[in-house]
């Protein structure tokens, strides 16, 4: 049976991951190689690193960084942030990257997604979509979530998928940062509406919201969450554990 | 030396990565007679099958891998690497293979249950059919591998070594004297795919 992936997502800024983290027993918190190899090795099925800087200069960094957790880690590996071009695909791939999500990029120029998809397969290429109620409506944000642009969620994310998207990652902006669980209702909709996997983001608190989210939609293949894992309130393993006594496959 | 044959097709980053980390001495190469040197050979492959097994033939590779092979040095394909291994494919039309295997590359979608998404992408558990299969001899039941694919061997026969359920028994593994295949990617599949690395590296 194929596994429900438990995903960690790093945020790097200059090479170092913000939002640090405070496990004991690491040398450096900061380092996305040791973090990396952390996660690696405490059952994270797969990273997520989101290159959150802006100057060209610390892009190069970036990819530097990249290079060495790929050639130490060998997991599956997500790269976003700053995604525009197919050329940015390439630039990311050949430092080891597995997958590549492409956000407001793709909302300037969908043909992105197109593009990518042909020259690397689908499965390559993730959409992640930042989204916000907005009068009763699901609407795509851009820029980190930063700029409505008035796209209606559930539409943008089937055309995506018929572009050529392999996956896509939900993020919630409702539920990110509230810690009271994951967006069920929007994450339902997504699912009914595509046949791709789907990632769950934003709202994760405590383990009870995993399994929650599993069980009220078994279609959802992976949770991912960053500041539970990163500040050791949830260690993976005891989600894991979790998880698979209330029945939900996990890999162990 | 291992030899990562180089034809075009896919990221080989990792998997040489993979392989230097298991102490494997290990070049990427897409010359002839450095593949002919190779004390084993692997055979990766991302893409569709149609245009792989042209660019290998375009290379003259197909030829090098397949007469290496039949001397007995070890192969190992990966993905659409594995895929190459067996008669013939039916991705996007009827394409021949290297023919090292019996069997034939299918569609997912012919035989999946609805609830099962194409393409498979994720970790499955390995349910072992042949115990004393040499890459295997690290690897437990039920250890999980990552699998990227929408197209799957059938038809391998004596040669299925491990298979993964998701729907339908999936082929993971072949084996069949020097002649390996994984359809899951070892060198994304943390320690237990690093083992299987080990293991064809001590072949």
């Amino acid at each position: 049976m194929i596994t429900k992936r438990i995903i960690p997502c790093l945020d790097v800024r200059n090479g170092r991951v913000v939002k640090g983290v405070n496990f004991t027993g690491l040398a450096d918190v900061s380092s996305p190689v040791e973090l990396g190899r952390y996660y690696s090795e405490n059952g994270a099925d797969e990273l997520v690193f989101y290159d959150i800087t802006a100057s060209a200069e610390d892009r190069a960094l970036f990819t530097d960084i990249l290079t060495e957790v790929a050639s130490t880690i060998f997991i599956p590996l997500t790269v976003g942030g700053g995604i525009n071009s197919v050329a940015d695909f390439e630039r990311v791939l050949s430092c080891g990257a597995d997958k590549v999500s492409v956000n407001s990029g793709a909302l300037r120029r969908p043909e992105l997604i197109g593009e990518a998809a042909k020259r690397y397969g689908s499965q390559c290429v993730v959409l992640s979509c930042d989204i916000k109620r907005v009068d009763g409506q699901f609407h795509v944000y851009a820029r980190g979530g930063r700029e409505d642009t008035g796209r209606e969620a559930i539409d943008w994310i089937r055309r995506g998928v018929d572009l050529g998207a392999g996956e896509v990652v939900v993020n919630s902006i409702d539920t990110d940062g509230v810690k009271g669980g994951f967006d069920i209702e929007l994450l339902r909709a997504v699912c009914a509406a595509v046949k791709v996997p789907v990632v769950a983001s934003g709202g994760a608190g405590s383990i009870a919201h995993f399994v929650e989210l599993f069980r009220e939609i078994p279609e959802v293949d992976a949770g991912l969450a960053a500041s539970i894992f990163h500040f050791g309130e949830v260690s993976i393993a005891e989600l894991k554990r979790a998880l698979d006594e209330n029945g939900i496959i996990v890999r162990r | 030396m291992t030899a990562i044959v180089d034809y075009g097709v896919g990221n080989l980053f990792s998997l040489k990565s993979s392989l230097r980390f298991v102490g494997a001495d290990v070049t990427v190469t897409g010359e002839a007679e450095e593949i002919r040197r190779a004390d084993r050979i692997i055979l990766p492959g991302v893409g569709a099958f149609g245009d792989a097994a042209k660019k290998l033939r375009e290379r003259g590779l197909d030829a090098v891998v397949t007469d290496e092979a039949r001397r007995g040095k070890p192969l190992l394909g990966i993905c659409l690497g594995m895929q190459l291994l067996f008669e013939k494919s039916l991705e996007f039309g009827e394409h021949a293979g290297l023919g090292l295997l019996p069997g034939t590359v299918r569609p997912l979608a012919e035989v999946l249950p609805d609830a099962y998404k194409i393409p498979q992408i994720g970790w499955n558990a390995l349910n072992i059919t042949m115990p004393d299969c040499p890459i295997l001899k690290y690897i437990r039941e039920g250890d999980c591998v990552y699998f990227v694919h929408s197209y799957h061997a059938v038809g391998c026969g004596a040669s299925l070594a491990a298979s993964a359920e998701y729907g339908v028994d999936v082929t993971a593994a072949v084996a069949s004297g020097n002649v390996y295949g994984c359809q899951f990617h070892p060198e994304k599949s943390g320690m237990v795919g690093l083992n299987i690395l080990k293991a064809f590296c001590e072949l």
